[in-house]
């Protein structure tokens, strides 16, 4: 679990960090729409250019971001070769039945790899520099405008807030149970699919009702504090979008110009 | 203690059962409490005391009887205000901690009723003075202990500024010093500010130092009276599945082998003493 780098902070306090979680979010995303308009090798190295910018002022090691490529290197390889091997076009360098190794599919092969790379690098960049919390305040936030087509927006970010809480807590509780089951002889990652599969119901179940039972507890705190879903709240955080938001919009704007004009027209 | 006002909280033969259940948690409940006392509850395990906790600030509605607090009398329509009056702290620290850090669960109470940011600033910082957690505003729950957690859950009710706080085993699952900590925080809060505590507990030492004790069993009031009162009733309370205090035993015990207590010492210090004044007595 500790391995898992996409959707963990690291504190820190560059100009990333200091930025408010919702340019952040919006750049991330525009991010990776623009990262489609790329087809040739000088919209590419811009966009590279661009991605080992921000990860050199994020001022969070390098390993750290291949790291969180690591676990999902087997899916894009697969991709990339699915690529490679079915796209025909261009010069021909072997063809046997349905598979063609092609001068386009190599060329489209080397996007994917680049668009993939680049998706969790910038979408780590974000999770790393911004506190969860932030996170959730941000997307509230971002969502507001979907509260005029009656989306219960507060509650969402509510529910986020307190998964996110939860999360240590029941990690710790998992390895309670699990250890506990093991004291009784339980013995996992042992046997054949199904009988691993059955050593985890007397992990989930009393994960589960002790979940119930945590949800309870917690309704009734809530209530007890005056938590009422059709009253009004005030909030506490305050977000607040600072010169240096306004100019992480304009990179990416002029980004996006960029890639315009670099863009081959075919 | 005492002081002629009328009661805060006050319920008048209450009755409560659980759906699908044939006895009654609680049948015919009656008592009042008075501003600024500190009033113990106990009893064994399903006597009604979590029960009667949960219907004094309407998280149950009892089936029949009358619950008031302060003028306000208990119903759907009243029950915000009622748990504006009565703040709650239960027994799970981690399952009462709703914010993301320690300020913004201290907070949240209050977000929940509209105040304003500057000011909400100001009663949690405030708030975390009063209970000395101060230094740990962006601290996140996994990184404090049971006990710290604790004293946040009392912030995050004192920041609410209200009349009453019950502790429904608030400390039962908590270590030695943490209880400690805890404790001294309500009796500070208790002393100082004539805040109303009542305190749902296994734990007989801490009924002990209570203003009041009132013993539950089966769903009934079984003795209502000061700590002196309810503990000379040795006997019974171990017949109703209770325990009396370390002193108390040490006393009967010293007793049994010929010493004369004359009085019952409900603390460490008053036996201590009891114990100083026979030696020289002799």
């Amino acid at each position: 679990m500790n391995k898992l780098i996409l959707g963990r902070y690291f504190p820190g306090d560059s100009c990333l960090h200091r930025l408010d979680p919702r340019s952040k979010l919006l750049a991330g995303i525009s991010f990776i729409f623009i990262l489609f308009l790329g087809n040739n090798w000088m919209t590419y190295a811009l966009l590279w250019i661009f991605t080992f910018f921000v990860i050199y002022i994020s001022q969070v090691k390098l390993r750290v971001y291949v790291r969180g490529v690591r676990p999902l290197i087997w899916l894009i390889l697969f991709t990339v070769f699915l690529q490679i091997l079915f796209t025909a076009g261009g010069t021909i360098y072997f063809e046997w039945g349905l598979i063609t190794i092609s001068q386009f599919g190599l060329v489209n092969g080397g996007y994917i790899f680049c668009r993939f790379v680049m998706i969790i690098f910038i979408s780590t960049v974000i999770t790393l520099t911004t506190k969860p919390i932030d996170l959730t305040d941000g997307l509230n936030s971002l969502m507001r405008p979907l509260r005029f087509f009656k989306i219960p927006v507060d509650e969402i970010s509510l529910m986020l807030s307190i998964s996110l809480r939860f999360i240590p807590n029941l990690l710790d509780e998992t390895q309670k149970v699990m250890d506990a089951q093991r004291a009784r002889g339980t013995e996992f990652g042992k046997g054949s699919l199904f009988q691993q599969m059955k050593t985890l119901v007397p992990i989930f179940l009393p994960l589960f009702v002790s979940s119930l039972n945590r949800a309870e507890e917690m309704a009734d705190v809530m209530e007890v504090r005056g938590y009422d879903s059709r009253a009004a709240r005030s909030s506490f955080r305050k977000l607040k979008w600072q010169l240096s938001d306004t100019m992480a919009i304009i990179v990416m704007i002029l980004l996006t110009i960029g890639l315009y004009l670099l863009r081959s027209n075919s | 203690m005492e002081n002629g006002n009328k009661p805060i909280i006050s319920i008048q033969d209450v009755s409560f059962k659980y759906e699908g259940q044939e006895t009654f948690a609680l049948e015919n409940v009656s008592f009042s409490i008075s501003k600024g006392e500190w009033v113990a509850i106990v009893g064994h395990n399903g006597s009604g005391k979590s029960t009667l906790a949960k219907i004094l600030n309407g998280l149950q509605f009892p089936t029949s009887g009358i619950v008031t607090v302060g003028d306000i009398q208990l119903s759907k329509e009243t029950i915000w205000d009622i748990r504006k009056t009565v703040g709650m702290v239960f027994q799970n620290p981690d399952n009462q901690f709703v914010g993301a850090t320690v300020q913004d669960d201290v907070a949240f109470g209050l977000e929940n009723h509209g105040v304003l940011n500057e000011e909400m600033k100001e009663r949690v910082l405030h708030a975390l003075e009063r209970v000395h957690m101060a230094n740990f505003l962006d601290q996140e729950p996994h990184h404090l202990s049971g006990g710290q957690k604790q004293r946040v859950a009392i912030a995050g009710i004192i920041a609410l500024r209200p009349k009453v706080i019950i502790l429904d085993e608030a400390t039962s699952m908590l270590d030695p010093l943490g209880r400690e900590e805890v404790l001294n925080t309500v009796r500070e809060l208790n002393s100082e500010q004539g805040l109303t505590v009542i305190s749902i507990t296994h734990d007989l030492e801490e009924a002990a130092k209570a203003d009041r004790i009132i013993v539950m069993n089966k769903g009934h009031v079984f003795k209502d009276g000061t700590p002196d009162d309810i503990f000379e009733l040795e006997e019974e309370l171990i017949s109703l599945g209770l325990d009396t205090p370390f002193p108390i035993k040490m006393a009967s015990s010293l007793r049994k082998n010929g010493f004369t207590l004359p009085k019952k010492s409900l603390t460490d210090a008053e036996l201590l003493d009891e114990l100083w004044t026979l030696h020289f007595g002799k």
